[in-house]
């Protein structure tokens, strides 16, 4: 804030937020959509009819348009660490580095191998065996969740290990693998994914009830949908908050900056919605919407619970760590958190009119709750983004909780120019693959479903490459 | 051996792995514009690699992560060091990558020649930086007191470097053409058996100075005895020299076994160069990365070869039977069954 000039801090962290948000644009859908398309499978083998089976491939091909390019930017994922941070992998790798491998042998070979196999193994396979082929690249993403989310815990909360000669040293795999931060996070990244993938095959079917085509078949789809997502935004709404809880133990400056509490409060109220209050100079809101108590039972699961303050917080740091300032944008945490959560209930409050509609049987006629399930697409993405924008500004001034700050972690020998150039790379390749992506996507999710016994008027989408 | 050397050891097997089997994917992809003579015989070309690129690619996955992993230091020198060349291979890999689910969901001819390109220049590209990224592991990059690269993009390319990613090119298009020879059928076998013949004597001369260069490099800028790193090449060279006469003589087999034989050894060639070293620093010998000075500590190690020593075969098992699977050569005429078709005849019958 005090200089203009850009750094390569500055630079690398542009790079790093956003190929790694762009990544979780695609891995989400993954996450849902894989268990979802299996369960049409099976559907269709338990049933045998064809509904079904048109289905699976009318959103398996959807969900290969959407895991090539998760693959294609999860390489990025993988380099840039060494690329931008090679301080930050020095120092972590003894710890960081061990569920990134166990990654790439447990979860990637699932995935790829089996996706392969579901792809081409049509025909080839038993009918048993293909099935389970899609189950098991089901579990492979989840596994892959799972991992990463370990690796991201620990930058939150450092359990199992030690410093030792500037290094991080692993003491404990079982501590670092049930983390209580990873368990709440990957149950959350878990739901988000299914509440993804639901929204994804709601919307999509709504699109055809609009056009009125389809109409039998993507009843099923729809209903399959509902009953996920239903239950699953629901879930997470009180998965999210726990997190909450689990954030206030172990980072309570994250939990101060998000509700912009600059001093300790008890009890203590939500702001809803404010305007002001955001920097140090400023710590009252000139307006402000407060539902009291509620903060003390988000962040305390008590009625009178106590959230410390910023100001409290940052002198407590100061004694620990040193002079510094370990204050995070509170703007950007305040209404990330609120994006996240306003978007999580709205989707669950659209999911909910679904389900009635369903009930009172008019959930194929009712033309306003069809456009609302289109765009309704788009909240479960915007929230997840919103929700590691506050995740990880949350954490700064920090990359390792309380262990390394963000601006001694870069790579010396990378100048700016250089990560200057890397981001331009990235952006234009990115932005030319999200063009293809969209428009592949809005394509293959208007074309009527691949017919079940290719009757082959024009010929359709195959499942192949 | 201690845990620093097997893991060491266990990177040298996955760079080779990937070598092996994402060599001839790279190899497939280079030859795409010049073996098909329409859209079919480009279908089953890519049909050979389809269900089996992903997860060879994973192979270079496993090989950072547990780079990471083992020799954190190694890591974040090598990948902040090489920074461009890997800007470069992520960019190829990523076109690459989508070319493959993406180049047939358009029924245009522009659209899947784009496509169709992407996937040749991201092949030829990756394979050509991957030669010159691991040639430079061993002859020397600037590194400074800290460990830390302290040189530029141009330091990389040296003859010898460029040599490597050219070999590497060479190497892989031919062992991509063995490959054909035992995946295809009808006339594209035949102009495959082609390629493989006109390949042959370019790549093995390539990867036979190649190798021989490297044991030189070992010995004059990594303090090497010509004994080890002498075996691997001289093998490299043998099973090069055996894979041209395979070529000429038409058993396909034996010329894919010694295709693969000579990528595992470019490889085991150049990690046995560098070994007790990771990344050899020139002209500061003394600031070189080694093997037990950038290895995490002795617990991490054990977990993670737990972990390896209980995944690596379910994963080998799995990926074997998948080449099982899908042994069967693709007709232009077969392949015209396309899994649409199958799935088609399938809920019919």
């Amino acid at each position: 804030m005090s200089t203009l000039a850009v750094t390569a801090v500055d630079l690398a962290r542009i790079q790093f937020a956003t190929t790694s948000l762009y990544h979780f644009l695609f891995v989400p859908l993954t996450l849902g959509l894989a268990p979802l398309v299996a369960v049409m499978q099976t559907m269709w083998h338990r049933t045998g009819n064809d509904a079904w089976l048109r289905l699976t491939r009318f959103f398996g091909t959807l969900m290969l348009i959407n895991f090539a390019i998760g693959v294609a930017t999860g390489l990025v994922q993988e380099f840039q660490f060494g690329m931008n941070w090679s301080v930050y992998s020095t120092f972590v790798g003894d710890v960081f580095g061990a569920p990134l491998a166990i990654e790439g042998l447990a979860a990637f070979f699932l995935e790829s191998t089996f996706l392969g196999l579901w792809i081409f193994g049509w025909g080839k396979l038993g009918p048993r065996l293909h099935l389970a082929t899609v189950w098991l690249f089901a579990l492979g993403s989840w596994l892959s969740a799972f991992f990463i989310i370990v690796a991201n815990s620990w930058m939150q909360r450092p359990v199992g290990s030690t410093v030792t000669d500037g290094r991080a040293e692993l003491t404990s795999i079982s501590e670092l693998l049930t983390n209580r931060f990873a368990v709440w996070a990957f149950v959350h990244v878990i739901l988000v994914g299914l509440t993804t993938g639901a929204a994804v095959v709601l919307g999509v079917a709504c699109w055809h009830f609009l056009r009125g085509r389809n109409v039998e078949i993507f009843r099923h789809a729809a209903k399959l949908a509902l009953i996920v997502l239903v239950p699953v935004s629901a879930a997470n709404l009180w998965i999210g908050s726990t997190l909450g809880v689990v954030v206030t133990d172990y980072q309570p400056m994250k939990i101060a900056a998000t509700e912009a509490q600059w001093e300790t409060c008890q009890p203590c109220a939500f702001s809803l919605f404010q305007i002001g209050g955001f920097t140090e100079d400023d710590q009252t809101p000139s307006f402000d919407v407060e539902i009291p108590h509620l903060l003390s039972l988000l962040a305390t699961e008590s009625w009178n619970g106590e959230v410390q303050g910023m100001n409290q917080i940052q002198a407590q740091y100061e004694q620990q760590y040193g002079s510094g300032n370990y204050v995070p944008p509170v703007r950007t945490t305040y209404w990330s958190m609120r994006i996240m959560a306003y978007l999580g209930t709205l989707t669950f409050l659209v999911a909910a009119l679904g389900a009635f509609l369903l009930w009172r049987g008019r959930l194929e006629r009712t033309r306003w709750f069809h456009w609302l399930a289109v765009v309704g697409i788009s909240f479960p993405y915007l929230s997840a983004l919103a929700g590691w924008v506050l995740s990880e500004v949350g954490r700064q001034p920090w990359i390792v909780q309380g262990l390394l700050e963000t601006a001694d972690a870069n790579s010396p020998s990378v100048g700016t120019s250089t990560i200057a150039l890397s981001l331009g790379v990235f952006a234009g390749l990115y932005g030319l693959l999200a063009v293809v992506d969209f428009v592949l996507m809005r394509h293959y999710a208007s074309l009527d479903p691949p017919p079940a016994a290719g009757e082959g008027e024009e010929r359709a989408p195959a499942l192949g490459y | 051996m201690d845990l620093p050397d097997l893991w060491f050891l266990i990177i040298a097997f996955f760079w080779a792995g990937y070598f092996l089997l994402e060599g001839f994917d790279f190899g497939v992809g280079m030859l795409l514009p010049f073996l098909p003579r329409d859209e079919r015989e480009r279908r089953a070309m890519f049909e050979t690699i389809g269900p089996v690129w992903d997860g060879n690619e994973v192979w270079l996955v496993v090989a950072g992560g547990a780079t990471f992993a083992a020799f954190p230091g190694w890591y974040g020198t090598m990948f902040s060091g090489f920074y461009l060349a890997l800007l470069l291979v992520l960019a190829f890999l990523i076109v690459r990558v989508v070319s493959f689910e993406w180049r047939e969901k358009r029924d245009s001819p522009r659209w899947r020649a784009t496509w169709m390109w992407a996937n040749t220049i991201g092949s030829a590209g990756a394979a050509l930086v991957w030669g010159v990224g691991l040639a430079n592991l061993l002859n020397g990059v600037p590194i400074d007191g800290d460990g830390h690269f302290a040189g530029s993009f141009w330091d990389l390319f040296t003859p010898y470097t460029v040599l490597a990613g050219l070999a590497a090119v060479l190497l892989f298009a031919f062992h991509g053409a063995t490959f054909l020879t035992l995946r295809t059928t009808g006339d594209l076998l035949q102009r495959a058996g082609g390629a493989a013949r006109r390949l042959a004597l370019p790549a093995a001369a390539a990867t036979g100075i190649f190798l021989a260069w490297t044991v030189w490099v070992a010995v004059d800028r990594n303090d090497k005895d010509v004994f080890p790193p002498v075996l691997p090449a001289a093998a490299g060279m043998l099973a090069l020299a055996l894979a041209v006469l395979f070529a000429f003589s038409g058993r396909s087999g034996w010329a894919f076994t010694m295709t693969g034989a000579g990528t595992v050894l470019f490889v085991a060639t150049i990690f046995t160069g560098l070994y007790p070293r990771v990344m050899v620093s020139q002209p500061n010998f003394a600031n070189s990365l080694t093997v037990e000075g950038t290895a995490s500590s002795h617990y991490a190690l054990t977990v993670m070869t737990v972990v390896a020593v209980v995944l690596a075969p379910v994963v080998l098992l799995y990926q074997g039977w998948t080449y099982h699977v899908f042994r069967a050569r693709i007709g232009v005429e077969e392949q015209a069954e396309s899994p649409l078709d199958l799935v088609a005849r399938k809920t019919e019958g």
